[in-house]
């Protein structure tokens, strides 16, 4: 499940999943899944669609509840969440900067900062309905920013973005790490994606997960049915 | 001043349109329209609530809406019926179950045209401190729940994600907005009310650009629908509930005609 990469351990990880599994509805979603995200290090998430990527972020999170296994996290660290989509209203009016200030209140410097960390300075105020695919997730990723988060989790952030933009993406993200010291978990359904620079990658591989004996500790073999990388 | 049943019907008015702006931009935002529908026509079934408990009409209206909600949330995390199959269960269930518990009470006289059309002329001085006091406690809710409910509008995970407690802000938004339907009824009626959270949001949608602008501009255009309704029907000898929702429609069709025009 994990084939680890520049691997010294950080002594205090920000987040420290072990064999974290959650079980919905008679069947394992996720299963058996290790992961740890340090300060400064950038961690891949790989899975084809419905191997449970999703599932295991907002587990990391905590925001939904695990079935085996645990989850540390550090204590009160900033977290910043880019979701996959925002599926907005289109009877809500909501300008780029008021979206900047929608969990907490920043001074207009502070979000000027992190409009321009991700390439939008340029951008002004106008509806966040109007903006492109690329445009919406760097700014999602900037509202994440200004926060100043310790751990960012994105969400399959290349998603409804083209493949130059996805390139570019994958850069300012890498750019982000560097400038802002954070750990970033980065969900992607999409081997070729990963840096050379990754600090460690985790594939999720969607199998049966109910293991036919009780107390039967190897997980089912990677491979089996993993799905090929997507674009 | 507050002798003059006009007046206490405008005042009454004006407090509710003023609450029911702001929460009315949340129902168009999240698509809550049959959310309300179904709250507003439990209250036949808080109205048999209320006789049997013999309490004040409103206070039984309100409980019987917040266990509405508290079901319906109930409903949708364990049941696996889609959310608008729930909602059309307890909205219609209710309804019939509370015509049938108020015929078993033949001695006791209801005005079932004036708690579906409402009976804003009839507004007592008590329904105004409880439609006023409840207001601005309604509008002091809002104002507290207002990052947390706008957060987890846009996207539920990032609200969670920022510790705003979406699931929690969800919740008391359904017992603001039965709140708000239970202080509504007198004034409106139980067939009317999802109307003045609605027509006023959507008649300043176009001219927003932020949510808080939209919700103050939604308070403007509930208050002019009431005053204008009202003085319309004192005019022309029309029912007020009723002309206080045509006039708001018109508001509506106002902003849309304008609309056009600059385009």
């Amino acid at each position: 499940m994990r084939n680890g990469k520049a691997g010294e351990p950080d002594p205090t990880p920000l987040i420290h999943a072990r064999d974290v599994g959650v079980h919905r509805g008679e069947r394992w979603i996720i299963r058996h899944v290790d992961l740890r995200v340090g300060r400064g290090e950038l961690v891949y998430l790989i899975g084809a669609n419905g191997a449970g990527k999703s599932t295991f972020a907002k587990a990391a999170l905590g925001l939904i509840e695990i079935s085996e296994g645990n989850i540390d996290r550090a204590p009160c660290m900033p977290v910043g969440y880019v979701p996959q989509r925002l599926a907005l209203s289109p009877t809500l009016p909501l300008g780029v900067r008021r979206l900047m200030n929608l969990t907490g209140r920043f001074a207009p410097h502070e979000i000027d900062a992190a409009l321009t960390a991700v390439g939008l300075e340029r951008l002004g105020d106008p509806p966040v309905m109007t903006l492109s695919g690329g445009e919406l997730q760097r700014l999602l990723l900037a509202r994440a920013l200004v926060h100043r988060p310790h751990l960012l989790v994105l969400d399959e952030p290349d998603q409804g973005v083209d493949l130059a933009g996805a390139n570019r993406l994958h850069r300012l993200i890498e750019q982000i790490r560097d400038d802002f010291g954070c750990g970033v978990l980065l969900i992607s359904h999409d081997l070729r994606r990963v840096m050379d620079d990754a600090h460690d990658v985790v594939v999720l591989v969607p199998h049966e997960h109910d293991e036919p004996p009780e107390g039967d500790d190897a997980p089912a073999a990677d491979g089996g049915r993993e799905g090929m990388p997507q674009s | 001043m507050l002798d003059d049943f006009f007046t206490r019907a405008l005042i009454a008015g004006v407090c509710l349109a003023l609450v029911t702006g702001p929460i009315g931009c949340f129902v168009v935002w999240r698509r809550l329209a049959y959310f309300g529908e179904t709250i507003a026509h439990s209250a036949l079934l808080g109205v048999a609530l209320s006789i049997l408990l013999d309490v004040y009409l409103v206070i039984g209206i309100l409980l019987c809406a917040c266990l509405v909600v508290l079901l319906m949330v109930y409903l949708e995390r364990r049941d696996t019926l889609p959310a608008d199959t729930i909602l059309g269960l307890l909205c219609h269930g209710s309804l019939a179950l509370g015509l049938v518990v108020l015929s078993f009470f033949p001695n006791v006289r209801i005005n079932l045209h004036g708690l579906l059309f409402g009976d804003i002329l009839g507004v007592s001085r008590t329904d105004l401190v409880v439609v006023s006091g409840g207001g601005v406690a309604a509008l002091g809710a809002l104002w507290w729940l207002w990052r947390p409910l706008l957060a987890a509008t846009v996207n539920v995970d990032i609200a969670a994600v920022a510790g705003l407690r979406p699931q929690r802000a969800h919740l008391v938004f359904g017992f603001l907005v039965a709140a708000v339907i239970a202080g509504a009824i007198k004034i409106v009626g139980v067939l009317l009310i999802v109307a003045l959270l609605v027509i006023p949001a959507a008649s300043v949608r176009r001219f927003a650009t932020s949510p808080e602008q939209m919700a103050i501009g939604a308070a403007a255009s509930g208050v002019a629908a009431v005053a204008g309704g009202l003085f319309a029907s004192a005019e022309l000898d029309t029912p007020s509930g009723p002309s206080i929702v045509v006039a708001a429609l018109l508001l509506f069709a106002l902003s849309r005609i304008r609309l056009s025009r600059r385009a």
